[in-house]
């Protein structure tokens, strides 16, 4: 559905992206996350054609953006990060605007914009002139406008940014509830968004992409996947230490924590060592050696572990280099 | 090509409700109309000159009047936009920058026509006092919609350059300025004989002063014309290397 090969923008001589080739297809939902400033609203913004690529293509549905730009933004739903709207408007008559421009008259512009009031919750306010809004409104009300034709492709930059709990988590099952049957690009900050919503992830750094898979794919790229931390009462830390690095595929162990008796300590997979193995060697070394544990599991690994060791390296040797 | 022209009518409808949707649009038509009245019946001496026409004592205003309120008319037009982020938003729909660029400036041209057509009484005034030259009235009134078009499209132009209103004001007002001095005597009777024809051509007022005599020329017509379409190509290109960053 959307295809990017080699995108490529240049401002001036800084290169804000370099070299980002994707593609997705119906039914997916694609997170993109990033440090700030990695590229990731500069992609979709070249994705939604508001900004011409230096180098590379783009096709959204077999149309080029840059050659069919028309035909292309017609397949897609955007919304802007920050959710711009004009503040001298009503939700309804901004809504009524957006969907003419859409090609919706007459009736089908009345149900389309009831559809989306309702979608995105907006009836208390759907009379109200955007800029009297809190901004969880004005967010919703920008969402809306992107959903009015009910597009194939929706680019969601930050869709999430400055609600409240209630409306993040309504926020994302409307996202996946949409998602089952569109193609959804959302860049996000928050890492448990992704793995609440997203069938795939990429992560973009300093312009390119440094990965691309489902998140529980990114997850085994964390130190922690596969780890199994077990919690023991009564026994001295180095001896729990010490016992849990000599468990058969086990590469190193390490305390994690020590409150009042007890010791939470992990030990790691060697590689090569297959999913369950570990944990078994564990309890059974932990039932010879007659501990009492209250606590026994395997990690998954953890998304943000994953991003800050993907991103921060490199951030890392540049504040070291100054 | 429906489609082209129903997007343009959507852009224009927003843009125009927007002047009225807020007291600006009526204190801009106040304001335009009392200035209208002061300068026709006292420093136009229009009771004074004792001939029925609108030539001298109304429509010899208008290049000055218009020097002001086109750019407060127009000023926001893109640079508000720009500020909004709503630029990124509008250009994103499935329309070209050229359909919300001539949208955009159709909807304030509309909006100064109005102000203008507002103006009737005077003429109503000048047929209760004399016969005057209707041809002459009509000429005027033309000519005048047409210069505030072409101040209007300047302006427009202006806007796109800065997120900054006043900014995109003050650049309009330099821009119209100079338009209008090289055709003003004082300034023209300054330079070298052979510059004046050249200088004096490119002029908003000596364009202008032609329909305030009741002059209909294609020529004055054309220069308008290609003054508007100018201004609104360099907005879009201006749009476009915006966008190109």
């Amino acid at each position: 559905m959307i295809k990017v090969e080699n995108l490529e923008k240049h401002f001036g001589t800084k290169k804000a992206v370099a070299g980002v080739t994707f593609s997705v297809e119906r039914g997916e939902i694609l997170g993109f996350l990033g440090p700030n400033g990695a590229g990731k609203s500069t992609t979709m913004r070249m994705i939604t054609g508001f900004i011409p690529p230096t180098a590379g293509r783009i096709t959204v549905g077999g149309h080029d953006i840059s050659e069919q730009p028309i035909e292309a933004k017609k397949l897609i739903g955007y919304l802007p990060e920050n959710a711009p709207s004009y503040a001298d408007m009503t939700v309804y008559g901004f809504l009524s605007f957006c969907a003419e421009l859409r090609g919706l008259h007459k009736d089908a512009r009345k149900k389309a914009v009831n559809r989306a009031v309702e979608m995105c919750f907006l009836e208390p306010v759907v009379h109200q002139s955007v800029d009297t809004l809190s901004k969880g409104y004005r967010h919703r009300t920008c969402l809306a406008q992107s959903i009015l034709h009910d597009p194939d492709v929706l680019v969601l930059d930050e869709p999430t940014d400055g609600l409240d709990p209630n409306q993040k988590h309504e926020a994302r099952q409307l996202i996946r509830r949409m998602g089952e049957k569109k193609v959804i690009i959302f860049s996000t900050h928050i890492l448990e968004e992704v793995e609440a919503v997203c069938s795939r992830a990429i992560i973009i750094d300093r312009g390119k992409i440094v990965a691309n898979g489902t998140p529980a794919e990114l997850k085994q790229r964390s130190e922690l996947a596969g780890a199994v931390s077990v919690r023991v009462i009564g026994v001295p830390a180095d001896v729990v230490k010490s016992r849990l690095s000599s468990v058969p595929g086990a590469r190193k162990a390490a305390i994690v924590r020590e409150d009042g008796g007890a010791v939470l300590a992990r030990a790691y997979p060697a590689e090569g060592s297959t999913n369950g193995n570990l944990a078994r060697g564990v309890a059974e070394a932990s039932v010879q050696a007659g501990w009492k544990f209250e606590e026994l599991h395997t990690e998954e690994g953890r998304l943000d572990e994953v991003f800050r060791s993907i991103t921060w390296s490199e951030t890392g040797k540049r504040e070291e280099r100054q | 090509m429906s489609d082209a022209c129903q997007n343009i009518k959507t852009i224009a409808k927003r843009e125009l409700n927007g002047y009225f949707a807020s007291p600006v649009a009526y204190v801009f038509i106040v304001i335009w109309l009392l200035l209208n009245g002061f300068f026709t019946f006292s420093l136009g001496g229009f009771f004074e000159i004792g001939q029925a026409s609108l030539a001298m004592p109304f429509f010899r205003w208008h290049p000055w009047l218009y020097l002001f309120l086109v750019p407060a008319v127009g000023m926001r037009l893109w640079s508000e936009e720009r500020r909004m982020h709503t630029l990124e938003l509008l250009l994103t729909m499935p329309i070209t920058s050229w359909q919300a660029i001539i949208g955009k400036f159709l909807a304030s041209w509309l909006f100064l026509i109005i102000a203008l057509v507002l103006t009737f009484p005077v003429v109503l005034t000048v047929c209760y006092l004399g016969s005057p030259d209707m041809g002459e009235i009509i000429s005027g009134y033309v000519g005048s919609a047409l210069l505030a078009g072409g101040y209007l499209a300047v302006t427009s132009m202006t806007s796109a350059v800065t997120r900054n209103q006043v900014i995109s004001f003050i650049l309009s007002i330099v821009i119209c300025f100079f338009l209008l001095l090289s055709g003003f005597e004082p300034v023209t009777e300054l330079l070298p004989n052979s510059l004046v024809g050249i200088v004096t051509s490119l002029s908003s007022l000596t364009h202008f002063i032609a329909f305030q005599k009741g002059v209909l020329d294609s020529r004055d017509v054309i220069y308008f014309a290609s003054l508007i379409g100018f201004a609104l190509f360099m907005n879009g290109v201006i749009i476009r290397n915006l966008r190109a960053g």
